[in-house]
């Protein structure tokens, strides 16, 4: 496997350095580790094709500080054990500038200390449960301040008060569950039900039968990857879909909406910083290029977590630009100074205290196995991360605060 | 009332997947002794070829029912040829050889399908009960377990072939004496054990998601089922089941899903520690 991706990486990167060899300089590494196989393939996928992309235009453009970049791909096959494995590779032997990797908060939270002790910059791009505060990493996706806060209130205006909580069982699911519940309370709302599942389990029969003895009028799904689509697809079957209408932090986060039928999947309400059906000008010229680029295997962006690893990228590129170098304190230092990207999702401001992103979300209903957009929230800040980390007073900070929510 | 009812059929359909999935193994382990380690992996092929077959545009219950069983019998009868034949009573290398089997099923699968996920939806809508609603397809999965173990029983029971493949399990030498040809008949065995095993694959696979490595999750609640059941192999598994799978599913409703893997698992470990011959190693010892 190793041996293959780096031939990959190998053919990737040569023709790039010829491009730019009249530049004589050493390309920068980049190195991305995403699941590109295993369960969590389906988020994987669309964030090594945006990430690849990004670094592409960079090229494109000249490079950055009149080196060329070079993208070295992992693929940790759904295993935490291979994250670990990477990014000390990516740290010790590649040496790379900037890591760009993780999906599930349990991959994050598995090498942001790897790349910490190793001092190699460490972007994570995707929608998570927030509060990490770590000057070394920086999280480019939106949090349950910026979507759950937005969509919990959207539902409950629609349908009703009370809440059912599917949960993947691990920290995301766990502490997004806290979250969802405590937007439900402080919208007059009530927790009917919390169930937790690993994220192997595919028989959701007695959850579904649960559900129905609750009788919310809300079922919150907090699923995580290839297995509990399942869920979908029983509920569907169980012909409730008609009944208790759903919502999910995670659905659209990946090829959800495309693997589901429209009879499974129509309805469904998300919320997440960005949506491959966002109408702007900038996302209609982004979608051009990317499906000139990619061709007939352009993937399906979905939600954000493919387009907050092209943010990542460009952003981590700003930050470089800046310092002029790829020094790693003088790259975070320009990061700090106020860094902004305008991209397909609209604008997205780092914020120096907390390395987190203030940006557009956007509320969006399953349609026909796309998204149709509902509402959006411009400019919204990283308010739970905020009010729990500030880097700029305690700069060696390297934890993840939970928020607490009393229940 | 209609609590009890729906989760009465919801127990029922955790006790027919299990029955289900172990079926194929207790032909195979049961009657045969031959520890198959890759019977989790002829699960995963008969999930595939329905998959395919649906693919290819084949009618879903021709896919599930037919083509599943016929190609996993058909890889089963080659399997025991080449590798089975050749570890009879040989206990130890049998596990090792099928071990190996199942891993190379895996890295083949994932080479030609990828490590991904894979599905369809489950057919038959849904089906009202009071004031509940439940999948159409898991009352078909209850009844599709009861009529193949009722054919399976039949078969052995009143039918030439499977009196003479009782009793070539019983005593393989009086059986050859008698001019049976026992090679043969543990060949049919073998490969109908696979059949089985891919038809259970096969109904299986709209419930859950199809991957390379989905045999893991079956192979151990397979053989805990086996080998709980005793020495009578369709009664035996099928009290096994309907013990365990209650459990895992009381346990699910009471607590969680995790909680009820557990408590199945620990009754599987109290049942053999009181009657280390198995549920039939006392109870309907005449059985099948």
């Amino acid at each position: 496997m190793h041996r293959r991706t780096l031939l990959a990486a190998g053919g990737l990167a040569a023709p790039l350095v010829m491009q730019h060899a009249a530049l004589g300089a050493d390309p920068i590494k980049v190195v991305g580790i995403h699941d590109a196989s295993g369960g969590l393939d389906i988020y994987g996928k669309p964030m090594i094709a945006c990430l690849d992309f990004a670094v592409e235009e960079i090229n494109a453009a000249g490079g950055l500080i009149g080196r060329p970049l070079a993208v070295t791909n992992y693929d940790p096959q759904s295993n935490i054990q291979l994250y670990t494995q990477f990014a000390t590779q990516a740290a010790t032997k590649d040496k790379a500038a900037v890591v760009h990797a993780g999906i599930t908060s349990a991959s994050r939270e598995a090498i942001r200390p790897v790349l910490k002790r190793y001092n190699t910059l460490y972007f994570y791009n995707t929608q998570y449960e927030g509060g990490v505060c770590d000057r070394n990493a920086f999280c480019t996706g939106s949090t349950p301040a910026q979507n759950v806060s937005r969509l919990v209130p959207h539902v409950m205006k629609k349908w009703g008060k009370k809440v059912y909580i599917l949960a993947a069982d691990y920290n995301y699911g766990q502490i997004t569950s806290k979250w969802v519940t405590k937007f439900t309370r402080e919208n007059g709302g009530e927790v009917v039900g919390l169930d937790f599942f690993p994220l192997d389990v595919t028989n959701f029969g007695p959850a579904i039968q649960k559900i129905q003895a609750a009788k919310p009028d809300i079922v919150m799904s907090v699923l995580v990857g290839g297995a509990h689509i399942s869920f979908y697809r029983q509920w569907a079957a169980a012909g409730m879909k008609s009944r208790i209408p759903m919502v999910s932090t995670t659905l659209g986060g990946g090829n959800e909406s495309l693997v589901l039928s429209p009879e499974e999947g129509d309805g469904i309400i998300c919320a997440f910083s960005y949506f491959q059906e966002v109408d702007t000008p900038a996302n209609k010229a982004f979608l051009a290029k990317f499906k000139a680029k990619l061709g007939a295997s352009t993937p399906y962006l979905g939600g954000e977590l493919a387009m907050r690893s092209y943010v990542g990228v460009n952003l981590w590129a700003e930050g470089v630009r800046r310092a002029k170098s790829i020094d790693r304190m003088k790259v975070i230092e320009a990061l700090e100074s106020g860094v902004s990207f305008a991209g397909p999702p609209g604008l997205t401001t780092l914020d120096p205290k907390t390395h987190h992103t203030t940006v557009d979300v956007f509320i969006a209903e399953v349609k026909n196995k796309g998204f149709q957009v509902l509402e959006t929230f411009p400019q919204s800040p990283p308010s739970d991360t905020q009010s729990v980390c500030d880097l700029q007073k305690e700069p060696n900070a390297s934890k993840q605060v939970v928020v607490d929510i009393k229940t | 009332m209609d609590a009890i009812l729906a989760t009465g059929i919801q127990a029922l359909t955790g006790i027919a997947s299990l029955l289900l999935v172990s079926l194929g193994l207790a032909i195979v382990f049961g009657m045969m002794r031959v520890i198959n380690l890759a019977h989790g992996e002829f699960l995963m092929l008969g999930a595939y070829s329905a998959i395919l077959a649906v693919e290819a545009g084949v009618n879903l219950w021709v896919a599930m029912l037919v083509v599943a069983p016929v190609c996993v019998g058909l890889l089963g009868a080659v399997v025991e040829r080449l590798v089975i034949r050749r570890l009879y009573g040989r206990m130890v290398d049998t596990m090792l050889a099928t071990w190996g089997l199942s891993l190379a099923l895996i890295g083949a699968v994932t080479m030609a399908f990828g490590n991904s996920v894979a599905g369809f939806s489950a057919p038959l809508g849904s089906v009202q009960i009071g004031a509940y609603s439940t999948s159409g397809y898991g009352l078909f999965l209850i009844g599709a377990t009861v009529v193949l173990l009722l054919a399976v029983w039949m078969v052995l029971r009143f039918t030439p072939v499977g009196l003479i493949a009782r009793g070539t399990m019983q005593n393989a030498g009086m059986a050859a004496a008698l001019g049976v040809p026992t090679e043969r008949v543990y060949a049919l065995s073998f490969a109908a054990g696979a059949a089985v095993s891919g038809l259970a694959g096969a109904l299986m696979a709209p419930f859950s998601g199809v991957v390379p490595t989905m045999g893991t999750a079956y192979i151990a609640k397979c053989f805990i089922t086996v080998i709980t059941g005793g020495a009578a192999m369709l009664a035996g598994t099928a009290t096994a089941a309907g013990l365990l799978g209650s459990v895992n599913t009381i346990g699910t409703f009471a607590f969680t899903p995790v909680l009820g893997e557990v408590l199945m698992l620990g009754v599987a470990i109290v049942l053999l520690r009181l009657l280390p011959q198995g549920i039939t190693g006392r109870f309907f010892r005449r059985a099948l």
